[in-house]
């Protein structure tokens, strides 16, 4: 057996608020161009590890592997700048600006020098135009304000923008958690079309359907530790189940 | 009967819609749409109102109120807003009266009204950014502040400024612009500049959108609540220099009025304060409208006692009427 193409890994993450030890010691790894499911129980440790991943938190011992090279992240603009984009689940959109705007909000191009830089609207609406189409059938157009966007069009802005920047790795926290049946469907889409142009995805979620239909890999994260690992063609929503309450040993 | 009662609600609600699609329209053009009223209305009741002369009247009398309200408009854009932009107008003009008694000169006085302004300018965005004092405590303390000091430093007394630059500004004018107004809109073309075409313009209507948002976008709220306070304080102090023009003396008066004014103005503008919502020619289509209505009550001989109740009847209605503008 060779041994997998890791795009990154994590070892021994622990992370601890006060006396809370939300991470013991997890590990976990991501496989290169696979969608890498993270699931448990609420207060397994899922968020504070992808806050650790994302330079939200930094971890108190443990080491974060990128690409090969250890990796420690002070903040979420050095964890962007290595490559790692992360979606929360309030999708961090403007709803008062349009689209293009926040397609490229806190990273605007630029056109002239000095103290006379403008905006150079005509690059980034095509640029924002043409990655949103990439990945969604049904994207708005990029001069509509956020605010008249329907749910899935919403995430679908922030999942293009999250991949629009040559990001080796996209995490995304319950992507479709607030969404309905057929927008959940048009998302998904949107992150299978993600994986395929070879983005590695770590996607949190709740739904074993969803895990089940989309990742390649999952994790199964309990009392802060990351207990087992299944192939997602090798198991079941049953056996994850089994796992995350613990009536499963890995 | 069943039928009748069946039909009526649809007639009434496509009556409704109808109405309000009315409103949203009358709503987003409050500010020009009352513009083009009153200069009908006051035109007219008084032929004088229309003539050149009054004409070029208004404009140099609005001048002060358009640099005001532009400069409020940017902390409105960020949720905030600066209460205390008259009294740093009067305290810069102070500062430019003693510089220029003290024999600076025309240029250097300028400087020091506007650094003088700059100053409180920086000491609302400190508290407000980084002390995170809520706004509207915050700049009611340096209106004190600043109100007082100008009071300390002039003594109280006017000091008369005969300069020949503040005479050229004041009677100098293309046309029937007046060199005033002409100031007041190029700092109004600047301004729009800014806020709609840089990437700092764009980072103040995020901030004022959702600060959370933008912050998780790697913006520092703090820089640009502080930068906004910081501009809308050295736009107060250009605006002395316009009042000391006016004036021909550096008054440490409390200038109440271009505070509510100015507020009032981008009120009528159709810039929710609330923030988010950037605007520039409606704020300044805001101040051309209170100018005109103050002038028109003065030509109709209505006592100035009525002056302060027609803003407030004005502002008032445009408030209510911004609630109907389209999301």
């Amino acid at each position: 057996m060779t041994t997998p193409d890791f795009v990154l890994t994590a070892d021994n993450i622990t992370k601890s608020f006060g006396g809370v030890h939300a991470l013991k010691g997890a590990s976990i790894g991501m496989r290169r161009g696979e969608i890498t499911a993270l699931i448990g129980d609420n207060g397994a440790g899922k968020s504070t590890l992808v806050r650790c991943l994302s330079g939200i938190h930094r971890p108190d011992s443990g080491t974060i592997t990128l690409d090969g090279e250890d990796v420690t992240f002070e903040t979420p603009n050095l964890a962007r700048q290595h490559g790692i984009e992360t979606v929360h689940q309030n999708l961090a959109l403007v709803e008062e600006l349009a689209v293009w705007q926040n397609f490229f909000l806190g990273r605007e191009l630029t056109k002239g020098a000095g103290p006379f830089k403008t905006l150079d609207r005509k690059q980034m609406k095509s640029t924002s135009h043409e990655l949103l189409n990439n990945l969604a059938v049904n994207a708005p157009s990029v001069t509509s304000k956020v605010r008249r966007l329907s749910g899935g069009q919403r995430q679908a802005v922030a999942i293009a923008r999250a991949a629009g920047w040559g990001s080796k790795i996209v995490i995304m926290d319950e992507p479709t958690a607030a969404l309905g049946v057929q927008e959940t469907a048009r998302v998904e889409n949107v992150i299978n079309t993600l994986r395929d142009s070879g983005v590695a995805v770590l996607l949190i979620s709740h739904n074993f359907d969803q895990v089940m239909r989309l990742s390649n890999h999952i994790w199964v994260m309990r009392a802060g530790l990351a207990v087992a690992e299944r192939r997602s063609s090798e198991t079941s929503g049953d056996e994850l189940v089994a796992l995350i309450t613990g009536a499963k040993a890995a | 009967m069943t039928k009748i009662e069946a039909e009526r609600p649809t007639t009434t609600t496509s009556s409704i819609l109808g109405q309000a699609r009315q409103i949203s329209f009358w709503a987003e053009n409050a500010a020009p749409i009352g513009l083009i009223a009153l200069v009908i209305v006051f035109s007219i009741l008084s032929p004088s109102f229309l003539t050149l002369g009054n004409i070029r009247a208004m404009l140099v009398a609005a001048a002060i109120l358009i640099v005001l309200a532009v400069a409020q408009a940017f902390v409105i854009t960020t949720g905030g807003i600066d209460l205390s932009i008259s009294a740093t107008m009067t305290l810069g003009a102070v500062g430019f009266g003693l510089a220029w008694q003290a024999g600076y000169g025309f240029i250097l006085s300028a400087i020091i009204a506007i650094l003088t302004a700059g100053v409180i300018g920086l000491a609302n965005g400190l508290l407000i950014a980084k002390g995170k004092v809520t706004d509207f405590i915050a700049t009611l303390g340096t209106l004190s502040v600043a109100t007082g000091l100008a009071l300390i430093i002039s003594n109280g007394k006017p000091i008369p400024v005969s300069s020949s630059e503040l005479l050229v500004l004041t009677s100098g004018s293309i046309g029937i612009f007046g060199y005033p107004i002409i100031l007041a809109a190029i700092i109004g073309v600047v301004a729009w500049f800014v806020m709609f075409r840089t990437r700092f313009g764009l980072h103040v209507q995020a901030v004022g959108g959702s600060e959370e948002s933008a912050v998780a976008n790697g913006i520092s709220a703090t820089r640009v609540r502080m930068a906004v306070y910081l501009i809308a304080a050295v736009l107060a102090g250009v605006a002395a220099l316009l009042l000391v023009a006016r004036v021909g003396a550096a008054e440490p008066a409390i200038n109440t009025q271009f505070l509510l004014n100015s507020i009032a103005a981008v009120v009528l503008g159709g810039v929710s304060l609330t923030g988010g919502k950037a605007k520039i020619v409606g704020p300044i289509i805001g101040a051309l409208l209170l100018t005109a209505l103050t002038n028109g009550l003065t030509l109709l001989g209505v006592s100035q006692f009525y002056q302060p109740l027609a803003v407030g009847l004005v502002v008032v209605l445009a408030a209510l009427l911004t609630r109907f503008q389209k999301k």
